[in-house]
């Protein structure tokens, strides 16, 4: 089926959920409400016109900065009827939350861990919603506009302050002989070649 | 096994009574986790009861770092995410900035995409099943497959100069014409291989070992494998006929002429003679492609490259020939388009997907890379709970998982 046709069935059946129908380089994208979006993706997937069964992506954007908004995007195929179709639910910026399509797309579970990892979006209802890429003990969600490529030395994660740490202790212990250098080490390495191979002699 | 802790937690298995089970950590550093993966596996004697991978040791941001580079600087880190079959991504990463931009590929470079593609399919599969083998028991056949593989790599490297981090591809294009002694080397592989795929196949199919540890191992209907969203060779080993070169076709992939082989039961075995008849088709559509090779340009004129600039350049000396190229490009605003596009190819591991949300600024607003590896992790659970301990090595094995796509 057409994509075209695809959303105007979906705005036929859902005229409340649906806000707009965007087009893009000829695929088309439906932006709904995130109330309903268990019931639309459940209609997606049963409908025997559509058939939505295979969840090819889902993930999160960020648009706060443009209209305070963040969006989850399923992108949506159907393997024995060959169509695609892209839903965005937009999720208001100050209560970010929407229900889990886990219940029709067991896949969904780690495509919604990520993004509740990445971009800090509740899915609720959600089996197991745990950070999945970052440590658990990781602030902040990294994939929003605000979080900055390179952190602040005292916002760094705890986890990798210890390391440094660590590794400045056993700088101590001389393992690589640090304090020679690298002309050093070669030195080093040259005069205990030199002493295997006259052992060896 | 690196670590092994006794615990006494009471999950309630099938019985319905509650029983101690006994906690492993199997990996991070286990060879056969074929990479950083970690599985918390709880073990009643020797059944699988629960299995809870854990995944994230190579994140490393490609999806904030993208945001920050222009479309045609992020290209050698997409080397990084599959990185036994680069190529496939720098293909799959160039059709959907192509898409997202509107740049046309000239027709030869599609073939010589079609055929790196492909080639790299051939590599990246000689390797799972060397690894594979080897995680089995059957060692025999892993040098057999490298020695085809090396022949693979010694082809990229006189195509581009490098082995696994290729970067080949170019936004409109690929970066450098096929030479006479490229073509004469991919001949020669094209006699020899067919050779080599049933050298294995008399190592492999007839080890009795081999048999007994793969047929009936790590079942998964097809319902299940596609309500787990799996892809590639892991979802058409139980039957689906899915695959992108098929149903989405790119490059020059409706062209040409080859099938696309399909399991039945979905267990390991199955999966792993998907991938053997694949290397098949793999050979056939690169022997077309050479049959059908178009003369021509390899790269579009117009098409942007490194060189791109995300500010307006200053004016200065753009009379000159040498900024006056991307300087007309900035003033058409030909390249920077606005909009959301979704496009995936058909990778070694299965479908590997970039989702591009464009704001008109010359970097990508947002990138999500849909990676088959991090989907078919997440659903090794439903593969090996229930199956004895040995048999999560055959079942990681058959999912072909790669950590560093997985992880990002």
């Amino acid at each position: 089926m057409e994509p075209m046709a695809i959303a105007r069935m979906l705005e036929t059946r859902f005229p409340y959920d649906v806000l707009q129908v965007v087009e893009s380089r000829g695929q088309m994208s439906v932006v709904v409400q995130r109330d309903h979006i268990q019931e639309i993706c459940g209609w997606l997937h049963d409908s025997p016109e559509l058939m939505m069964n295979h969840l090819l992506d889902l993930c999160g954007v960020d648009y706060c900065k443009k209209f305070n908004a963040f969006e989850v995007v399923y992108n949506l195929y159907s393997i024995p009827l060959r169509h695609m179709i892209r839903i965005r639910a937009r999720i208001p910026e100050d209560d970010c939350w929407i229900d889990s399509v886990t219940p029709i797309w067991r896949g969904a579970d780690w495509h919604e861990r990520e993004c509740f990892d990445l971009v800090g979006i509740f899915f609720r209802c959600h089996p197991d919603l745990r950070r999945i890429l970052l440590p658990e003990s990781w602030q902040g969600h990294p994939l929003r506009k605000e979080y900055p490529v390179q952190l602040a030395p005292e916002m760094e994660w705890e986890g990798y302050t210890e390391l440094k740490e660590r590794a400045r202790q056993l700088r101590q212990f001389d393992f690589h002989r640090c304090d020679i250098g690298l002309n050093g080490q070669a030195q080093l390495a040259t005069a205990m070649a030199k002493e295997t191979c006259d052992a060896g002699n | 096994m690196p670590e092994i802790e006794q615990r006494s937690i009471s999950v309630p298995v099938a019985s319905g009574e509650e029983r101690d089970l006994f906690k492993i950590q199997m990996g991070p550093q286990h060879p056969a986790t074929h990479g950083v993966l970690k599985l918390d596996l709880y073990l009643d004697g020797e059944t699988i009861v629960k299995c809870i991978p854990d995944v994230g040791f190579l994140h490393r941001g490609f999806e904030k770092m993208a945001e920050k580079k222009t479309y045609a600087q992020f290209l050698p880190l997409t080397d990084r995410l599959d990185y036994i079959g680069a190529m496939a991504n720098n293909v799959g990463y160039c059709v959907a900035v192509e898409t997202l931009l509107n740049i046309e590929v000239p027709l030869r470079a599609q073939y010589i995409r079609t055929i790196v593609s492909e080639m790299s399919r051939i590599a990246g599969h000689l390797l799972w099943l060397a690894t594979h083998a080897l995680d089995i028991g059957a060692m025999t056949v892993f040098l057999y497959c490298f020695r085809e593989r090396e022949m693979i790599l010694d082809l990229f490297e006189e195509l581009c100069g490098a082995r696994l981090t290729t970067s080949y591809t170019r936004l409109g294009g690929v970066r450098q014409d096929i030479t006479a002694d490229f073509a004469n080397g991919l001949a020669k592989f094209l006699q020899v291989f067919p050779a080599g795929i049933e050298e294995y196949e008399t190592l492999i199919d007839t080890n009795r070992i081999w048999l007994k540890r793969t047929k009936g191992v790590g079942v998964i209907t097809a319902e299940q494998a596609i309500q787990l969203g799996f892809t590639g060779p892991t979802l058409r080993g139980s039957g689906v006929d899915y695959d992108v070169r098929k149903h989405r076709p790119y490059c020059v992939y409706d062209r040409l002429d080859f099938e696309v082989p399909i399991g039945q039961v979905g267990d390991v075995y199955d999966r792993y003679r998907c991938r053997m008849e694949e290397l098949r088709q793999s050979i056939s559509i690169i022997d077309q492609c050479l049959g059908q090779l178009p003369p021509g340009p390899i790269i579009n004129k117009d098409a942007p490259d490194l060189l791109m600039p995300v500010t307006p350049p200053r004016t200065v000396g753009a009379e000159s020939t040498l900024t006056s190229g991307f300087i007309s490009l900035l003033q058409q605003h030909a390249v920077y388009m606005e909009g959301d596009v979704y496009v995936s190819v058909e990778a070694p591991k299965g479908e590997l997907g970039f989702y591009f949300v464009s704001d008109g600024e010359g970097r990508p607003y947002r990138m999500h890379i849909r990676s088959p590896s991090y989907i078919h992790i997440g659903g090794l659970p439903s593969l090996c709970e229930g199956e004895m301990v040995a048999d999560i090595i055959a079942c990681i094995g058959s999912l072909d998982v790669v950590l560093g796509e997985c992880d990002r």
